[in-house]
């Protein structure tokens, strides 16, 4: 057994909840300027040098790059061959939140009751998936989600037989509905298969994917393809003002399921797509 | 692309009546700020005929949750947030005198249609720009709600605030329009 003391989880959670809230990955920049670069509308190529100069602005300020600096999404994968010492691994996580989001000035935006709705006053608790894998690593992945985006997700239990021209369907109209609510440019996590909530945890893992990268199955590359094209048609364009750039692109998991089953989940994400990996 | 039009708040209806949709807006002045919670508990007190903590009669709400101000700036990132969370409190309020909201996202077609009756205006602001918004804002108090943390409604000062007109006074919807001329 390897020995591994929770307080190393806080410190990387509390890091992580920063940075990933003043900088985007590199692949998230390239995007934005390959965008802007053919995008048909003026008013959509404007936008997207506002999210370039937006970034930029909040790389030098520390500012972060949205006031929504979201939910902490917490995915864990776990070596079986680890001993957590020191603590508790949920605490240790919300820990790292609460410092991250105090001392990087982040805005705390989680209420304790979804009904009664009094805000936790430190963006705790996290969301937090574990997975127990082989081996003597512990892998945390950070993505700081916004609500905008994450309210114009759905999920529907489709049957089998209205097979993959159903999923498009479905996949399409989730964006189309969604129009310029959740921030375009966006990034559509889809998960196809597994259960009702297999489906939708997929759909957001999806979204942890670098963009411009493709499902390693030919057949999930294509679908991913077609949907990005599929969007892209609609016209909804940046911040939905018109435009060819609706989404930035798809990202497709799949998991086996019930003979009976054919759920789909769509998980969107806003253009400022915020998460962070590291292993202890 | 047109020539932005420059405009300080309060507006007047003669200053919502000339604006249409798809004009760029160059906004100076005061501004409130209100989202979900405050939104329900201002038209709480309109219900109850109290006073609100501002007049609304020509003001301008920006929809907005800033983060926390760092040592030496007035206020963080401050962003518009979604809109249609507050569709259902918007008409009692221009109905009450505002004039203008700021946000992004659709809205119903009873705010549209409040819009139209009573003069007013919809902004969009960019979503996801909350640092490059903030170089706009130049003062920021919180006036009321304290307690609601992010959601408190403040006064804000801001200087040169980049707006694209959404829905005008004339029943205009610049999503439907620009999506339409771009859909294949």
């Amino acid at each position: 057994m390897r020995e591994v003391d929770v307080s190393l989880i806080t410190d990387a959670v509390k890091r992580m909840s920063m940075e990933a809230n003043t900088r985007l990955g590199d692949d998230v920049i390239a995007t934005y300027a390959a965008c802007a670069e053919r995008e048909e509308s003026e008013t959509g190529k404007s936008i997207l040098e506002q999210l370039q100069r937006n970034a930029a602005i909040s790389g030098e300020t520390g500012l972060p790059l949205c006031q929504d600096t979201g939910v902490a999404v917490v995915f864990i994968e776990l070596g079986q061959e680890v001993h957590l010492t020191g603590g508790e691994l949920k605490e240790a996580v919300n820990e790292g939140v609460r410092r991250g989001y105090r001392e990087g000035y982040l805005r705390k935006s989680i209420v304790a009751d979804p009904l009664r709705r009094k805000n936790t006053g430190d963006n705790t608790p996290a969301v937090l998936h574990v997975d127990v894998v082989p081996g003597d690593k512990v892998k945390i992945t950070i993505a700081t989600k916004g609500g905008g985006s994450e309210n114009m997700s759905g999920i529907k239990m489709l049957k089998p037989a209205d097979g993959v021209e159903g999923v498009k369907d479905y996949v399409v109209e989730r964006v189309r509905e969604a129009g310029p609510n959740p921030c375009p440019p966006t990034i559509v996590g889809v998960g196809i298969g597994g259960t009702f909530e297999v489906a939708a945890i997929l759909s957001k893992k999806a979204l942890l994917r670098p963009l411009g990268k493709r499902h390693a199955d030919p057949f999930y590359a294509a679908l991913e393809e077609e949907l990005l094209e599929k969007i892209n048609r609609l016209g909804i364009g940046p911040m939905g003002l018109g435009g060819s750039t609706t989404s930035f692109d798809v990202k497709v998991e799949v998991h086996p399921c019930h003979i009976a089953s054919l759920p789909v989940a769509v998980n969107i994400q806003c253009h400022s797509t915020r998460h962070l990996e590291t292993e202890i | 692309m047109s020539d932005a039009i420059r405009l300080t708040t309060p507006l007047t209806d003669a200053d919502v009546e000339k604006l249409k949709i798809g004009d760029r807006v160059i906004l100076s002045g005061v501004l409130y700020t209100a989202r979900d919670a405050a939104h329900a508990r201002l038209v709480d007190l309109i219900e109850k005929g109290e006073e609100l903590p501002f007049d609304p009669q020509g003001q301008v709400i920006y929809f907005v949750g800033p983060t926390p101000p760092p040592p030496g700036r007035v206020i963080g990132s401050a962003g518009p947030t979604t809109s249609y969370r507050m569709d259902s409190y918007s008409p009692i309020l221009i109905s009450k005198g505002l004039k203008g909201m700021i946000g992004k996202g659709k809205r119903s077609k009873e705010v549209v249609e409040s819009m139209k009756e009573h003069k007013a205006v919809y902004f969009g602001a960019t979503g996801g720009t909350g640092a490059l918004i903030s170089g706009c804002i130049k003062e920021a108090e919180v006036i009321a709600y304290e307690d609601l943390g992010p959601e408190a409604i403040r006064k804000l000062v801001v200087e040169d605030f980049p707006l694209i007109v959404v829905n005008d006074a004339h029943g205009g919807d610049l999503y439907e329009k620009g999506r339409a001329l771009y859909a294949k």
